[in-house]
C-alpha cells in the first residue's frame, strides 16, 4: 500500500516510463544505461528506452522525421505516410512508417537516404495536390506543420495541374469550431482525439477515397467540452476556433508560459497576445498534469480579460452611485472604512471572503494583512466547497490517481467541474490501468467508464460506501492496490458533512488510501493553505455571511468573490450583503456583489499579472504576465500591501515582512521563505521545472463526522444542485464565445417522474422547499434517478439555489406543475 | 482483391508448358453447377452433400482434418495464394475464442467465380466453413458476402436456414459435441473490404479501412482482436472434396506447385467468356483462350494484344506469355500474378490508354481514403489519363504519370513495394507500368494528336461489341 503514498517524483517517473509515446523524456531522471537498447540512427548508435517507436527515437536524436498524423498522446495510425524511413532487417532494407514501427535492439534506421527522401517528397507532393494553398488567408500560416514540412521535406514545387477538391469554405461544426475541408489532409488527429481522448465521438470520416472528409453526424454538432484541442492539434488550418479566427498572424504573437487558473487542475498553457491584447491560450504538454489538453472554458475565457466590462478604475459609492475615482481616494476610503471598523468593534467585525481566483502571492499578502489586523472571519471558499481540513489527508497527485488500481469518486461531476482531470481519469479507465468506483446521486461524465457506479440518495454517500465495502468483490478490489479517493462537493443542496463522513468511512476502511481534493476554484488550494482559511467552522464563509446578515460585520471584504451568485444559499447571501455595513470589493469585473459595494478596487486579471498558483494536488507553478493590466487595475497582493500601509496605527509594523514586498517576485520569495510547506516553491525551482513543484503544507484533518442523512418523505424529491462547465460565472459570462453555451436554468427529472407529475417536458413546475419556492422548467433526464431532482447551479432564468438552506443537511422539495 | 500473404511469393521453377492437349480433370466444386436444384438443401444432400462433415465429425479428429488440408497444399484462392493449411497453423495455441471469416467480398474486376459458387452451390461453402471451424476449433464463423450479390445473398441465407433446420449448423451438430454458429454479413459495396483486415473492420461495424500489419495479422489479432482465419469462398468450397477423398488425392490432381483444380474467370474479347474449373498449374493461358471447351478463341478471329492474368491489380501479360501454365510460381516468376483467377483478354483493336484509364479509374474510385499516396495518387493518375483521352495530354504527362506511380510504389518493381498501408494503391500502378512499357507510342500519340492510334476501337475494353462509348460521358 506504500505505493499509493509515494511522492510525486516517483509517480511522475512511472508515468514517463509507461507512456513511451511521450516525447517528454526530460522528466526521466539520469538513470544508468542498463535496460536501454541500441538503435543506429543515420549511422550513429543511440541508446533509447525499449518499447518506444522509431519516430520518437529519431526525433529525440537529431534525426527529425516529418509527420502529420502521429501525435505522442494518441495511438499511432500510420495514415499520412509522411514518416517513412528505411529499417534494415533480416529480410533486407524495408521502407516503413516510423510511427508504427517499434524500436528493437540492434535496429538500423536511415532517415536521409535518397530513397527515403524520394518517398517523403512524394508523399508531401501528394498531400499538397489537393491542398488549396490559401496560406495567405489561413490562420495557420506561419505555424503550420504542412507549410513547415513542405519547406523542409517537400519537393519544392507541384506538378498537379488538375482541378483541386472543392468544398464549401469553412462550415461550423460546433458553436466554437469551423471546418475547412479543402485544407484538411485527413490525418485523423481531430477524429482520433474526439474518440480516444475526449470520448465525444462526434466527428468522423464520411465518404471515401478522394472524397473522404471529416464530418459530424447529420444535425448533431461537435458538442464537446474539449473541441478546442482539435484546433490546436490540427496540422493544417482545417479547424479554426471562432474566438481566434482572423485575429492575428502567428508571427505577430508573443507568448509566455503560464498555468490556467480557470479550475484547480492547473493545466500548463501558453498565453499569446498581439498588440497588448490576449488572443489565444494553447495547451502545453505537462506530463504530470494536462498532457497538452485544455477544456474549452479554460481555452476561450481570455475573452473575459479583454471584455469591455472590465473594471478599469477604482470606484467609490457616492450620491450618484459607484463613481470612478483615483487610487489615492479609493485606497484612503478603503483604509478609513477598515480603520473605523477596527477602532469601533475590532477585527471580529471584519470579514474577508474569497482569494481563490488570484495567485499565491495575492492570497499570501491578504492572509498576512488579515493576520496582522486580526481578522478571523476569512474563507477562500463560499460555502460551496468542503472544509479546508480535507487538505489534511494524505495527498494524492493526479498521476497517483491515474495510475492507482482503484479510483474512488466521491464528488462532483469531474467532466463539468475539473474537465482535464476527467480526461486523465477517463484515460486511466480506458487504458485498463485503473478501476473507477463512483458514488454519486446522479450519473456523471465518468459513469460510462466506471467499473462500479453506485447511485445513492443525495447526502447518503457514507451509507453507500459502507454497503459497498461490505461487498466481497469491491472489498477485494479496494484491498488489491493503491486506492485514490477523489473527494469534492457533489451537491450544493446538501451538507458538506455528508461527503466528509463518506470520505472518512472510506479512509478508515482502506489503509493507505490517499485523497485528491476536487475543490474547483483555480487557486483554492493555494489560498486555503497560504492562510485564507478559517480557524474553525465558526469563522468560515457561511458563518461570516450569517454574522453579516445579523449586523455583526462592519466591513466585508470581497476578494474576487461574488456571494450573491456563488453561495449556494442565496437567501443568506442576500441578507449578508444587505446586513454588512460596508463592503470593499476587489474584482476584475462588476458582479452583482460588487454593485452593492462601497469601495470597488479594480484588480488585474489573469495574463495581466505574474506570480504562482497552486493546483489541487499542491503543485505550484508559474503564472505569466503577457499584457498590460486594464486601465489602472492592480494585482490583489499590491492592494493588500498598500492598504497595510494606510491603516494608521493598525498599519503593518515597520519590521513586517510585507514591508519588503515591492515586486511580485519579492512576495514569491517571501512565500518560499516563510510559508509552511512552500520552501520548495522557489523561483529558481519553478524556472527549472516548468511543470511545477509540489508543496506540502500541514493542514489539520477534519474531526470525525457523524453525519446521517435524514429520511425522505415519499412525496418529496431530494434536490441535487451542481455546476455545469458553462454557467454565469464571470469568466464564462464575459467571454462572448462561450457565454452562450451555458444551459438555461431548469429542473431535471427522471422521465418516469416527469410522467407521474403529469407535466410536459419544458413545462414549468413549482418547487417548494422548507425555506422557499422556485418556478423552473422541467427537463427529462435519464441520468437522474427517480425521486431525485437535479438543477444546474448559477444559470440564467431562475435558480434552484433559492431553495437551499445552508443550515439544513439536505434539501427536499415538493414539485407541482404550474397550472 | 488479393489478400496479403504473410510472406513474399516463393520462387518456383517454370513449369513445362505443353500445347498438345488440353489437360483435363474432375469437377471438384463446380459439379453441381449443371444440377438444376444443386443450390437447394435437398439437391445438395442428394448429391452427397454433408457427407464430408458427417465423416469428419464422427471419425476424424480436428488435427486430422487440418492434416488433410495441409497435405492437399491447397493455395488460397483469394489472390495471394498462401497455402491454407499453413495459414491455419499460425493460430496461437490455446487462445479462444477464435474465428473463421469467409471472404465472400469478391470484387476484383473480372472475377466472378465466388459469386457462382455462392449462387449455385451455397451448401458446399457452408460445409467447407464448418470443416474449417472443426479443424481449427472455432465456434463462430462469419460469412461476409459482397453487397451487390443479391442472388448469392438470398441463396446463402436460405441455405443457412436449411442447414440450421437440419442440425448441420448450430448447437451440437449431428448430435456431436461440435457447435458452430455462422453469421451472415452483407457488404456495402467497397472493393477494399476484400482485403482481409478491412473486411474485419467492416465486420466490426467500422469503416472498411485496412489495418496495419504489424501488428494486426489476423491470425494473431483479427476480429475483435481475437485470432482469426480469413479464407476465400473457393478455398473453403474445396474442403468437402478433400475430406471425402484425401489431401493427397487433391495434391495429385495437377502440378506439385499449384495443386488441385482451380476456377478461372475469363472475360474480355473472347468468343465465350465464362468461369472454368481447370487443372491447376498445367493448363495454359492459351488453352483457356483457344480451346473450344473453354473460350473458343478471340472474337472476330483477332489476336491477343495483351491480357490481365490475375485480376486488375496484376501486371499485364502479352502474346508471348500465352503458353505459360496457370501455375502460381511460374506466373510470379514471369513478373505478374495469378491473383484471384480473373483473366481479361484484350484483342488487337484495344485502345491501351483507354484500357489503362479504365482500370486506374476503378482503383481511384475504390480507394478507401485512409492513406495519402493511394487517396491522392490514384485520383491524380486517373485524371492525367483522362486528360490524355480527352485530347489535352501534355508532353510531360508521361513522366509525371510514372513519377506519381513511383510515389505510390517505389521502384515500380514486381512484387510491388508500397508507401501505402495496403496493396490497393500499387494495384493502380500495375496497368500503367504495363501499358506504358509496352505501348508507350500509344500514349505519345494521344499527347501529340489528341486521339488514339489508327486501328483501335475507342474504349474497346468495355466489351460493348465495338459500340464506341464517349469517354467524357462517364462519371469520374
Amino acid at each position: 500500500m506504500s505505493d499509493a503514498t509515494t511522492g510525486a517524483d516517483t509517480s511522475a517517473d512511472d508515468d514517463a516510463a509507461e507512456d513511451t509515446a511521450s516525447d517528454d523524456t526530460a522528466a526521466a531522471e539520469p538513470e544508468p544505461d542498463d535496460g536501454r537498447i541500441t538503435v543506429t540512427i543515420d549511422g550513429i548508435e543511440r541508446r533509447v528506452d525499449p518499447g518506444g517507436l522509431v519516430i520518437d527515437a529519431c526525433n529525440e536524436h537529431d534525426a527529425y522525421v516529418p509527420h502529420f498524423c502521429y501525435h505522442p498522446r494518441m495511438s499511432p495510425v500510420g495514415m499520412c505516410r509522411q514518416c517513412l524511413v528505411e529499417v534494415e532487417g533480416p529480410r533486407g532494407t524495408m521502407m516503413v512508417v516510423s510511427c508504427m514501427t517499434p524500436t528493437q535492439d540492434g535496429q538500423v534506421v536511415n532517415t536521409t537516404t535518397p530513397s527515403v527522401k524520394r518517398a517523403q517528397e512524394g508523399v508531401l507532393e501528394l498531400l499538397l495536390a489537393n491542398h488549396p494553398l490559401d496560406c495567405p488567408v489561413c490562420d495557420k500560416g506561419g505555424e503550420c506543420p504542412l507549410q513547415d514540412q513542405a519547406f523542409s521535406h517537400g519537393p519544392g514545387e507541384s506538378r498537379y495541374i488538375e482541378q483541386k477538391r472543392h468544398y464549401e469554405k469553412p462550415i461550423p461544426i460546433s458553436d466554437l469550431v469551423f471546418l475547412d475541408r479543402e485544407r484538411c489532409i485527413l490525418c485523423d488527429r481531430c477524429t482520433r482525439f474526439a474518440d480516444e481522448v475526449a470520448g465525444d465521438k462526434l466527428i468522423h470520416f464520411v465518404s471515401r477515397g478522394n472524397d473522404t472528409q471529416v464530418m459530424t453526424f447529420p444535425d448533431e454538432p461537435f458538442v464537446s467540452y474539449f473541441s478546442g484541442n482539435t484546433v490546436q492539434i490540427c496540422p493544417v488550418g482545417a479547424l479554426t476556433a471562432k474566438p481566434y479566427r482572423f485575429k492575428a498572424r502567428p508571427w505577430d504573437l508573443s507568448q509566455v508560459e503560464s498555468t490556467c487558473t480557470t479550475c484547480s487542475v492547473g493545466c500548463r498553457t501558453v498565453v499569446q497576445a498581439s498588440r497588448d491584447e490576449l488572443l489565444r491560450y494553447q495547451g502545453v504538454d505537462s506530463d504530470p498534469v494536462n498532457h497538452g489538453w485544455m477544456c474549452d472554458r479554460g481555452r476561450f475565457n481570455f475573452e473575459a480579460v479583454n471584455s469591455e466590462h472590465r473594471l478599469a478604475e477604482p470606484q467609490i459609492r457616492t450620491e450618484s452611485g459607484l463613481t470612478d475615482v483615483s487610487w489615492n481616494i479609493a485606497m484612503t476610503t478603503a483604509a478609513a472604512v477598515i480603520t473605523e471598523a477596527l477602532d469601533g468593534g475590532g477585527p471580529e467585525r471584519i470579514g474577508l471572503l474569497g482569494g481563490a481566483r488570484g495567485s499565491n502571492e495575492d492570497a499570501f499578502a491578504w492572509a498576512q494583512l488579515a493576520d496582522q489586523i486580526g481578522v478571523r472571519y476569512r474563507d477562500a471558499q463560499l460555502g460551496d466547497g468542503l472544509p479546508a481540513e480535507l487538505l489534511g489527508y494524505p495527498r494524492a497527485t493526479i498521476d497517483d490517481a491515474a495510475n492507482a488500481s482503484t479510483i474512488v469518486l466521491l464528488g462532483p461531476d469531474l467532466k463539468e467541474e475539473l474537465p482535464v482531470l476527467y480526461l486523465r481519469l477517463r484515460d486511466a479507465a480506458e487504458q485498463r490501468r485503473s478501476r473507477i468506483i463512483e458514488f454519486s446521486a446522479t450519473e456523471t461524465g465518468l459513469t460510462p467508464y466506471a467499473w462500479k457506479s453506485i447511485r445513492h440518495e443525495p447526502a447518503s454517500a457514507a451509507t453507500a460506501i459502507e454497503q459497498a465495502m461490505a461487498d466481497e468483490e469491491i472489498a477485494a478490489q479496494l484491498a488489491a492496490g493503491p486506492v485514490v479517493a477523489v473527494v469534492g462537493r457533489p451537491n450544493l443542496a446538501e451538507s458538506p458533512e455528508a461527503t466528509i463522513a463518506a470520505a472518512q468511512r472510506l479512509l478508515a476502511g482502506v489503509s493507505g488510501a490517499t485523497v485528491l481534493p476536487a475543490l474547483r476554484r483555480g487557486n483554492v488550494v493555494g489560498a486555503l493553505t497560504l492562510g485564507l482559511r478559517p480557524d474553525d467552522p465558526d469563522h468560515d464563509a457561511l458563518a461570516t455571511l450569517r454574522a453579516a446578515a445579523e449586523g455583526r460585520i462592519d466591513v466585508l471584504v470581497l476578494l474576487g468573490s461574488d456571494p450573491l451568485n456563488d453561495c449556494p444559499d442565496s437567501d443568506l447571501a442576500r441578507r449578508a450583503i444587505a446586513g454588512a455595513r460596508r463592503i470593499i470589493s476587489i474584482d476584475t469585473h462588476h458582479s452583482e456583489s460588487t454593485q452593492r459595494a462601497d469601495v470597488v478596487l479594480a484588480a488585474a486579471a489573469y495574463g495581466e499579472k505574474s506570480g504562482t498558483t497552486t493546483n489541487l494536488e499542491g503543485r505550484v507553478s508559474a503564472l505569466g504576465q503577457k499584457v498590460t493590466a486594464t486601465g489602472t487595475s492592480r494585482p490583489d497582493w499590491m492592494i493588500a500591501v498598500e492598504l497595510g500601509l494606510l491603516l494608521g496605527e493598525h498599519s503593518l509594523p515597520s519590521d513586517h515582512l510585507l514591508r519588503g514586498a515591492a515586486t511580485v517576485d519579492d512576495v514569491t520569495d517571501l512565500i518560499a521563505a516563510t510559508a509552511d510547506g512552500f520552501a520548495s516553491a522557489t523561483r529558481a525551482a519553478l524556472s527549472a521545472e516548468p511543470d511545477g513543484v509540489l508543496v506540502d503544507p500541514a493542514v489539520p484533518t477534519p474531526d470525525p463526522a457523524t453525519f446521517t442523512a435524514p429520511s425522505r418523505n415519499s412525496y418529496d424529491y431530494r434536490l441535487v444542485v451542481s455546476r455545469k462547465l458553462y454557467d454565469r460565472a464571470v469568466g464564462t459570462a464575459m467571454s462572448r464565445s462561450i457565454a452562450e453555451l451555458a444551459p438555461d436554468a431548469a429542473v431535471h427529472l427522471n422521465p418516469l417522474d416527469v410522467a407521474q407529475l403529469g407535466v410536459e417536458p419544458g413545462g414549468d413546475v413549482t418547487l417548494t422547499s422548507a425555506s422557499s419556492t422556485a418556478v423552473l422548467p422541467v427537463v427529462t433526464n435519464h441520468a437522474v434517478p427517480r425521486g431525485v431532482v437535479w438543477s444546474p447551479f448559477n444559470q440564467h432564468g431562475g435558480s434552484a439555489n433559492e431553495l437551499v438552506d445552508a443550515d439544513a443537511d439536505v434539501t427536499d422539495v415538493r414539485i407541482e406543475p404550474v397550472r | 482483391m488479393p489478400a496479403d500473404a504473410p510472406d513474399a511469393p516463393a520462387n518456383g521453377s517454370a513449369g513445362d508448358a505443353t500445347n498438345t492437349a488440353v489437360p483435363t480433370g474432375p469437377k471438384l466444386i463446380t459439379a453441381r453447377f449443371d444440377q438444376a436444384d444443386g443450390y437447394t438443401y435437398d439437391g445438395y444432400v442428394a448429391s452427397g452433400g454433408y457427407d464430408a462433415l458427417r465423416h469428419a465429425l464422427t471419425s476424424m479428429a480436428p488435427e486430422q482434418v487440418h492434416d488433410q488440408v495441409k497435405a492437399s497444399e491447397i493455395q488460397g484462392r483469394g489472390g495471394a495464394g498462401f497455402p491454407a493449411g499453413v495459414k491455419w497453423g499460425f493460430l496461437p495455441d490455446g487462445v479462444f475464442p477464435r474465428y473463421i471469416v469467409v471472404n465472400g467480398d469478391e470484387s476484383e474486376p473480372g472475377t466472378y467465380k465466388d459469386r457462382m459458387l455462392m449462387e449455385l452451390d451455397p451448401h458446399q461453402l457452408i460445409e467447407g466453413t464448418l470443416l474449417a471451424c472443426y479443424a481449427v476449433g472455432a465456434a463462430q464463423a462469419f460469412l461476409y458476402v459482397r453487397g451487390e450479390m443479391a442472388l448469392a445473398q438470398e441463396r446463402i441465407a436460405q441455405a443457412l436456414n436449411d442447414a440450421y433446420a437440419n442440425n448441420l449448423v448450430g448447437e451440437r451438430i449431428l448430435g456431436t459435441d461440435f457447435s458452430v454458429d455462422i453469421h451472415l454479413s452483407w457488404g456495402a459495396g467497397a472493393y477494399i473490404v476484400g482485403e482481409e483486415t478491412a473486411l474485419i473492420e467492416s465486420l466490426e461495424g467500422e469503416r472498411g479501412m485496412p489495418r496495419l500489419k504489424p501488428p494486426f495479422f489476423p491470425a494473431a489479432k483479427g476480429l475483435y482482436l481475437q485470432p482469426t482465419i480469413v479464407n476465400n469462398v473457393e478455398t473453403l468450397s474445396n474442403l468437402p472434396w478433400i475430406i471425402n477423398h484425401s489431401g493427397q488425392d487433391f495434391y495429385d490432381l495437377a502440378s506439385p506447385t499449384s495443386t488441385g483444380m482451380r476456377m478461372f474467370a475469363v472475360s474480355g474479347h473472347v468468343n465465350a467468356p465464362g468461369v472454368f474449373e481447370v487443372p491447376n498449374g498445367t493448363t495454359t493461358f492459351r488453352d483457356l483462350v483457344e480451346a473450344p471447351e473453354y473460350c473458343g478463341g478471340v472474337r472476330q478471329g483477332r489476336s491477343v494484344k495483351a491480357f490481365i492474368p490475375g485480376g486488375a491489380s496484376a501486371i499485364w501479360f502479352f502474346p508471348e506469355h500465352l503458353d505459360l501454365p496457370l501455375d502460381k510460381a511460374t506466373v510470379d516468376q514471369a513478373g505478374s500474378m495469378l491473383g484471384s483467377g480473373a483473366i481479361v483478354i484484350m484483342d488487337d483493336a484495344t485502345d491501351m490508354v483507354a484500357a489503362c484509364w479504365r482500370v486506374v479509374r476503378f482503383f481511384a474510385r475504390e480507394s478507401c481514403g485512409k492513406c495519402t499516396p493511394c487517396r491522392e495518387g490514384t485520383t491524380w493518375l486517373e485524371r492525367i489519363l483522362k486528360r490524355m483521352l480527352d485530347g489535352h495530354g501534355r508532353a510531360e504527362d508521361l513522366a509525371t504519370l510514372l513519377d506519381v506511380c513511383e510515389s505510390i510504389s517505389p521502384g515500380l518493381a514486381w512484387p510491388p513495394k508500397q508507401t501505402t498501408i495496403c496493396p490497393l494503391g500499387p494495384s493502380a500502378v500495375s496497368p500503367i507500368v504495363s501499358a506504358v512499357e509496352r505501348f508507350r507510342h500509344e500514349f505519345e500519340h494521344y499527347v501529340e494528336h489528341g486521339r488514339p492510334i489508327d486501328g483501335v476501337e475507342r474504349h474497346a475494353i468495355h466489351g460493348t461489341g465495338g459500340q464506341p462509348v464517349h469517354v467524357g460521358a462517364a462519371h469520374v
